[in-house]
């Protein structure tokens, strides 16, 4: 086996670039998917009418669709159906939120209907309206729990980023590719860009390591 | 001066008649202690006073406000029957200290400062003072419920509602909640208390109600309804909770 570290270091640039890129989607793509996650999942707890059943048929085709098909989908398709047209970036950064959107929603109706109802009615109790419980006592209990779980869905979601591959988004495994189809060094490429993964969803679960524990309740 | 009435009170879940066609009316300054049997309708009459539940048909008149009206606010008739739960229910994620100001805060609109300042007070009301700081999950069930009965007085309610104040705390504990409870009684606060603590009722309760199967079937002085049981349904009620 012939390992050649030089051959790595000099793909460096070209792979930063996807890092770049990686970082760009995964960061407005769950920041997107976590508002989107956080509204429908309030929706589907409180149990919304009409809203309700909307937010209901998203989180089914969604979670029942692969990722790939529905970048494949955004970028190839709708602009053959509606003429809606976009660059391959913002495809991604939307397709991973409406993707991580749903799986979110479950994760935040999940953690809402877990919060033990006496501590709303001990809000309610004291006079604060619905809206109060929900702010002020069930959403910073239902925080916590959503830690760990959220957690998970963010690390699967920079990874995730890899698909858009697909529809020609240059980060970082369309960099890989790249180098690879130009230079025939699989071994170092692919090592080189596996570390890197590792890097980024070890610094994210660290970070929110980092916030569980800050959070925790005495 | 009445503050709660109950006219011909319904309360159904699905099929289960729950409260039958309840009559009651309780005046300002009076410790009502509602005994009966579980499942006999005493907490959901207590849930129903502060509308954490709907009546289902009659009129229930709370403070003047009466709870079917739609022109009623809710919040209001909230914020003046203050509600202690049997599993305490103080928010985890708060400090003693911030359980107690909370509710100004948010309901009555009290400067955060002021609140502070009126918890603490409160709190060494209830024996709790050199607690403020601590979390629900440092201190004992009995100190928790006093955090929690200070929180409920702390929105200034003109009266308080127990449901079961000390049925979640060992025979030790109970003592130190039901002696907050007595001296409340002693300043004057309208109290409706669920509870089986026949001491209590005969030691400070004003009037004793007996439920069964969703209606009221006695009401009348604690010592007579204790030492002249009306009915053997009452008389064996008694007898097994000694």
């Amino acid at each position: 086996m012939d390992f050649q570290y030089q051959f790595v270091l000099s793909t460096l640039p070209q792979l930063m670039k996807g890092v770049k890129l990686t970082i760009y989607i995964t960061f407005y793509g769950l920041a997107g998917g976590l508002v989107l996650g956080i509204l429908t999942g309030l929706i589907l707890a409180y149990r919304i009418p009409v809203l309700n059943y909307i937010g209901a048929a998203y989180v089914w085709v969604v979670r029942g669709t692969p990722i790939v098909v529905q970048a494949m989908f955004v970028y190839f398709a709708l602009p053959l159906a509606m003429g809606i047209r976009m660059t391959g970036i913002y495809a991604a950064v939307l397709v991973l939120a409406i993707n991580a959107g749903a799986y979110i929603a479950e994760i935040v109706r999940g953690a809402v209907l877990s919060i033990n109802k006496g501590f709303v009615d001990a809000g309610l109790a004291l006079g604060l309206s619905r809206f109060q419980v929900t702010a002020y006592v069930v959403g910073p209990l239902a925080f916590r729990r959503m830690i760990p779980p959220l957690g998970n869905q963010f690390i699967i979601g920079l990874k995730d980023t890899s698909l858009f591959i697909v529809i020609g988004v240059g980060e970082l495994t369309r960099q890989g590719q790249e180098i690879m189809a130009s230079s025939f060094r699989a071994l170092e490429v692919w090592t080189a860009v596996a570390i890197i993964y590792l890097v980024l969803t070890t610094f994210l679960a660290l970070s929110l390591r980092w916030l569980e524990r800050r959070m925790k309740i005495i | 001066m009445k503050i709660v009435e109950c006219k011909k009170v319904c309360k159904s879940f699905g099929k289960t008649e729950v409260l039958h066609d309840i009559d009651l009316s309780i005046n300002k300054g009076e410790v009502v202690v509602v005994l009966g049997p579980s499942g006999s309708g005493k907490s959901t009459l207590l849930r129903c006073v502060n509308v954490l539940e709907k009546i289902t048909s009659g009129d229930l008149i709370v403070d003047g406000k009466s709870v079917t009206d739609p022109k009623t606010d809710i919040r209001h008739i909230r914020q003046e029957a203050g509600m202690v739960f049997q599993q305490f229910n103080l928010f985890p994620q708060m400090t003693a200290l911030e359980n107690v100001a909370f509710g100004p805060i948010k309901v009555r609109k009290t400067p955060k400062a002021e609140a502070r300042k009126e918890a603490e007070e409160l709190l060494s009301k209830v024996g709790l003072a050199e607690r403020a700081g601590h979390y629900p999950s440092q201190l004992s069930g009995g100190q928790q419920q006093r955090v929690a009965i200070a929180r409920a007085l702390a929105v200034k309610p003109k009266l308080m509602l127990f449901d079961e104040p000390t049925s979640a705390l060992d025979p030790e504990l109970k003592g130190e909640v039901l002696s907050v409870m007595k001296s409340l009684a002693e300043e004057g606060m309208t109290m409706i208390v669920v509870s089986h603590e026949m001491n209590f009722a005969l030691n400070v309760g004003s009037r004793l109600i007996f439920m069964d199967e969703g209606r009221v079937i006695h009401d009348g002085s604690p010592q007579e309804l204790y030492e002249n049981p009306p009915t053997d349904r009452l008389r064996d009620f008694l007898r097994n909770i000694q």
